[in-house]
């Protein structure tokens, strides 16, 4: 058929699909931004106007310097391409200066940054056991590149809402794809770097920690974390620098809460307290005023259940991510085990971390992508994940202009991994038994009633939260379903490492 | 995968672009006292929805002609109506009348780019998904490939969603003309063709070719039996839908002269502004604008105009098949874009669109696009404030063509259409490789008219010729639509039959 005669080389392909999502990505740069846009350049201009010992203690604008310092660097690196854009971005006292040349510049940065995103997006393709398809449109590593390369996900939270997660899964793609090729030394120090990055990576180092480990010795586990120490060497005030990057003064679940473990913990100590006060078992005036729903990022108590502490939070999440280690440990299944155990640690610490963003999620569903291409039950868990996971990231562009672009992108996404996947495991039956796909389908419903009905009630000026609440109680079950049957697949799965130790 | 997949995924990247793109700027954006486009059609709304019909096209207190007056055929006011009610539902500030004169508002502007996505939805993108579905040749990949290319013209999406206007609802009338033309649905292909023709007065460039087309079908069904019934039925289906359409026109004879004389401003002159046609290069020589009079220049334009459709038309009478059809539409526009009267430059927009997708050469095609789009879309755009969708939108539009369909034309096309050129050159220059010269001209092209279009918007001409470059521009344009429309003739007029196209044949 025609797929294979226009492409004039094999990879053209890849080319392709990364400059049309390129496209689409400049189109967006009009597009609604967060308050996100304002830290980074914030970023950009205490980088450049201040020398490095300040960076962490300037507090001229609310949104201080929370990311480790080689991202500090690399702002600074780009604040010296921003003067030739507007150099008033660079003047920290601009608070919310927005000018065209300021978006044009930071909309750039993140999709020329992506070029790191490609990269790794193409040496994971490299990765994939065996990569043999009719078509094209068949092939194990063209999946793999559209569902990376088009996430939704990051599209939406890189390219609108701002940030720069494309160049970060970068970093963290190509240290998997570097394990997988096993050049551990080179993983082990992109895992370092991205840590140095972006701190939110420490919910997956217990994966490598115990893969590194196990695998290779204690001897070489020095070289792990010497790259760590020397990046380290940057003349900065480390409990300061520690205090910013760490805000526990920040509640338990951030203003909308993620679809995680904690909240339905709230929406149960909800339920539970208006049913005690329906049934006279409590005291309306001992409860405590501020309400979960307010949308305040404080600290506050719960009113029936006990109430969740840092510590038990982080207790809860080793709780959850040990079973997983002790298997790798004790039977490490080669590169995809380790990838298997990195999304479980990942899904653990968004499942029970303290103040987790719905961003989080990303991080299990792109590493998951790998394993979906490559296995019938691992494509189920993809599916389910990745739909409720991109819903639930609907609240982050609340804006009526911005409606029409998620609902298409998700569109888009959804129809392509539900068709590729269900045509790549052909055999064997429907790919969501029927449970799962009635549980899809019902966002639908929940989407025409959160923003189409829900807006026009009387409710919206009274309880403007309970769509927010309801999203990610919906999503948190699919999400805690997903992450069930992952730790299943990881417990029951064969072990085949003879079978998969070179690639 | 599966086609159905495959077609939606392409649908929902045609709107997802759509939409992108109506992030940016619209015509006249904050530019009091006139704004522009935009600010036309939120007008006519409140025309239409406040004052009675009888005075919607006559100059009244409450209706100032002169403030962008309705210059269009009826069914655009309608649509204009219809608008109108949702509008009053939302905010009725909006359809105010007097009172909303240059209104603008975020909300606003949401609500009229959601009227732009909605007609396009239900009216031009079904039409684009049958039409690649039932008339392009090749494998279900393929289809799919030509639709994606079609939704993601830059042409419409530019001037639809960032300019501002309704040009989906026309197009896509006419193409469900083709449509119902090519499966053999006579009555409903002219229903389709007389509403699009009475939304946008334009589409008499292509009335042509549908007529010569009907009456040719007809006259090979024999006059006498069957043919002439079916003239009959598609002539009454076409006065019906008129009649229809004019209806609270049709009370006073003085109401469809003046719509009329909206619709046709023959007071305005040969040309406005730069355009890449006859009388706007032959003006750069001689200046005709002030040399003629009013009547000698619509005389001039009118011989010239019919002097350049008649081979085509009478082609097509006699040879009444699609293949011929696709080639009439496109000569047709092209001549009356080149020599008709008052003509804009967004009128290439029909003439393009035809040729762009109607499956000739594609370096042809391709070229084509180029040189209507550097030269009249760029200026047009920069204005609005449009020039990074602009850019985006043509180039991942000549890329994708380039890297989905190039392969596609090696076999089968080329060589059909270049026959012509080797039988006329093989005489004189035996030794020439036409294909390769085309592709090379085309790169040329390009680079020429990105060159061009940089220093015009960028380099300040010298002060003696203000206009230099936006006039080199026009008249380069000129040269090559002239090239264009007599090889598009001669293609028409010497084709041999495609074995494939007797599939097509009615």
């Amino acid at each position: 058929t025609v797929m294979a005669a226009p492409v004039t080389n094999d990879q053209s392909w890849f080319f392709a699909l990364a400059l049309g999502v390129s496209f689409l990505k400049c189109l967006l740069i009009n597009a609604y931004h967060s308050t996100d846009f304002e830290v980074h350049r914030n970023w950009l201009a205490l980088t450049h106007s201040l020398p490095a010992a300040q960076w962490y203690y300037e507090a001229t604008s609310e949104w201080t310097l929370d990311y480790p310092p080689l991202f500090a660097w690399f702002e600074y690196g780009l604040s010296h391409i921003a003067r030739f854009f507007d150099k008033e971005m660079l003047v920290v006292q601009n608070l919310n200066y927005a000018s065209p040349a300021t978006i044009l510049f930071q909309r750039l940065s993140v999709i020329v940054a992506d070029v790191v995103f490609f990269y790794a997006v193409k040496e994971c393709c490299k990765c994939l056991r065996e990569d043999k398809g009719k078509y094209l449109l068949g092939k194990p590593s063209f999946i793999l590149t559209v569902l990376l390369l088009w996430n939704f996900g990051l599209i939406i939270v890189d390219h609108i809402h701002f940030q720069y997660n494309g160049f970060l899964f970068g970093v963290l793609l190509l240290s998997i794809a570097r394990h997988f090729q096993n050049r551990h030394f080179e993983g082990a120090l992109l895992f370092s770097i991205l840590l140095n990055l972006k701190h939110i990576y420490l919910y997956i180092a217990p994966a490598y920690g115990i893969y590194l480990l196990r695998c290779f010795c204690f001897t070489q586990s020095n070289i792990y974390a010497s790259p760590e120490s020397r990046i380290n060497k940057l003349s900065i005030d480390l409990p300061q620098v520690l205090s910013r990057l760490f805000p526990f003064k920040r509640g338990l679940c951030h203003a909308y809460w993620a679809p995680n473990i904690w909240a339905l913990y709230n929406i149960a100590d909800k339920a539970f307290s208006i049913l005690g006060v329906k049934f006279k078992l409590l005291d309306i005036n001992k409860l405590p005023k501020a309400s979960m729903t307010g949308g305040l990022v404080q600290e506050f108590q719960h009113s029936v259940l006990p109430s969740v502490s840092p510590l038990a939070t982080l207790v809860c999440t080793v709780l959850s991510i040990l079973p997983a280690l002790f298997r790798i440990w004790h039977r490490p299944n080669g590169a995809r085990g380790f990838l298997r155990c990195l999304v479980i640690c990942a899904l653990g610490s968004f499942m029970f971390g303290w103040h987790v963003h719905e961003k989080a999620i990303l991080m299990a569903i792109l590493p998951l992508s790998l394993l979906a291409v490559e296995s019938r039950e691992d494509a189920r868990i993809f599916l389910i994940l990745s739909i409720t996971g991109h819903y639930s990231l609907f609240p982050l562009l609340f804006t009526t202009q911005e409606l029409p672009i998620k609902i298409l992108l998700l569109l888009l996404f959804t129809i392509f991994s539900l068709t590729s996947l269900k045509t790549l495991f052909r055999s064997g039956g429907a790919l969501l038994n029927p449970l799962e796909a009635t549980y899809l389908l019902g966002l639908i419903p929940l989407e025409l009633i959160c923003e189409f009905v829900y807006p026009l009630t009387v409710w919206q000026k009274t309880f403007p939260f309970l769509p927010l609440m309801l999203t990610s109680i919906y999503c948190a079950l699919g999400v805690t379903y997903a992450f069930i049957r992952l730790y299943i697949s990881l417990l029951t799965c064969s072990d085949s490492t003879k079978k998969i130790k070179t690639q | 995968m599966e086609n159905w997949s495959l077609f939606s995924l392409c649908v929902l990247l045609g709107l997802t672009s759509r939409w992108a793109v109506s992030f940016h700027s619209y015509s006249g954006a904050g530019k009091p006292p006139m704004f522009g486009d935009y600010e036309a059609q939120r007008h006519w709304q409140e025309v239409t929805y406040n004052l009675p019909v009888h005075e919607w096209y006559f100059n009244t207190t409450n209706n100032d002609l002169n403030y962008w007056g309705l210059d269009y055929p009826p069914l655009t006011a309608y649509h204009s109506l219809v608008c109108a009610y949702v509008a009053k539902l939302l905010n009725p500030e909006w359809v105010e009348l007097h009172a909303s004169r240059g209104y603008e508002s975020h909300s606003h502007k949401l609500f009229m780019r959601a009227t732009v996505l909605f007609t396009d939805i239900l009216i031009y993108i079904p039409a684009v998904l049958l039409y690649c579905f039932y008339f392009c040749d090749g494998s279900s990949k393929q289809k799919v490939a030509t639709a994606l290319c079609i939704l993601l013209y830059p042409g419409l999406i530019l001037i639809d969603y960032g300019h501002f206007q309704y040009n989906s609802v026309s197009l896509g009338l006419a193409l469900w003309g083709i449509l119902g033309l090519g499966l053999g649905w006579d009555l409903f292909g002219s229903l389709a063709f007389t509403l699009a023709l009475n939304y946008k007065q334009m589409e008499l460039y292509h009335s042509l070719p549908f007529f010569c087309y009907l009456l040719g079908k007809c006259i090979k069904q024999g006059l006498t039996r069957r043919g002439f019934f079916q003239l009959a039925k598609i002539s009454l289906t076409v006065l019906v839908t008129f009649a229809l359409c004019w209806m609270p026109f049709l009370s006073d004879p003085k109401q469809p002269l003046q719509v009329l004389h909206r619709l046709f401003p023959f007071g305005r002159g040969l040309f406005e502004d730069k355009v890449a046609n006859t009388w706007c290069s032959l003006n750069v020589l001689i200046k005709i604008k002030t040399l003629l009079s009013r009547e000698t220049q619509l005389f001039l334009s009118f011989a010239l105009t019919l002097l350049f459709i008649l081979p085509s038309s009478l082609k097509l009478l006699s040879k009444p098949n699609l293949w011929q059809f696709k080639l009439a539409l496109v000569n047709s526009s092209l001549a009356f874009f080149l020599f008709s009267f008052q003509v804009h430059e967004k009128s290439i927009l029909l003439a393009a669109f035809y040729c762009t997708h109607l499956g000739f050469c594609l370096f042809l095609r391709l070229m084509f696009f180029l040189f209507v789009f550097f030269h009249s879309m760029l200026p047009l755009l920069v204005k609005d404030g449009l020039l990074l969708p602009y850019v985006v939108t043509s180039l991942a539009f000549l890329f994708l063509s380039l890297y989905l369909l190039s392969a596609l034309e090696r076999s089968t096309e080329e060589e059909l259409r270049l026959g012509l050129y080797r039988k006329l050159t093989q005489r004189w220059l035996p030794k020439l490789n036409l294909s390769r010269i085309i592709k090379w001209k085309f790169w040329f092209s390009l680079v020429a008219m990105a060159v061009l279009s940089f220093t015009s918007v960028w380099l300040e001409p010298p002060a003696k010729f203000p206009d230099l470059f936006p006039v080199l521009v026009s008249i380069l344009s000129f040269l090559h639509f002239l090239g264009f429309i007599i090889y598009f003739n001669l293609v028409q007029l010497m084709e041999p039959q495609r074995k494939k196209s007797q599939k097509k044949t009615n």
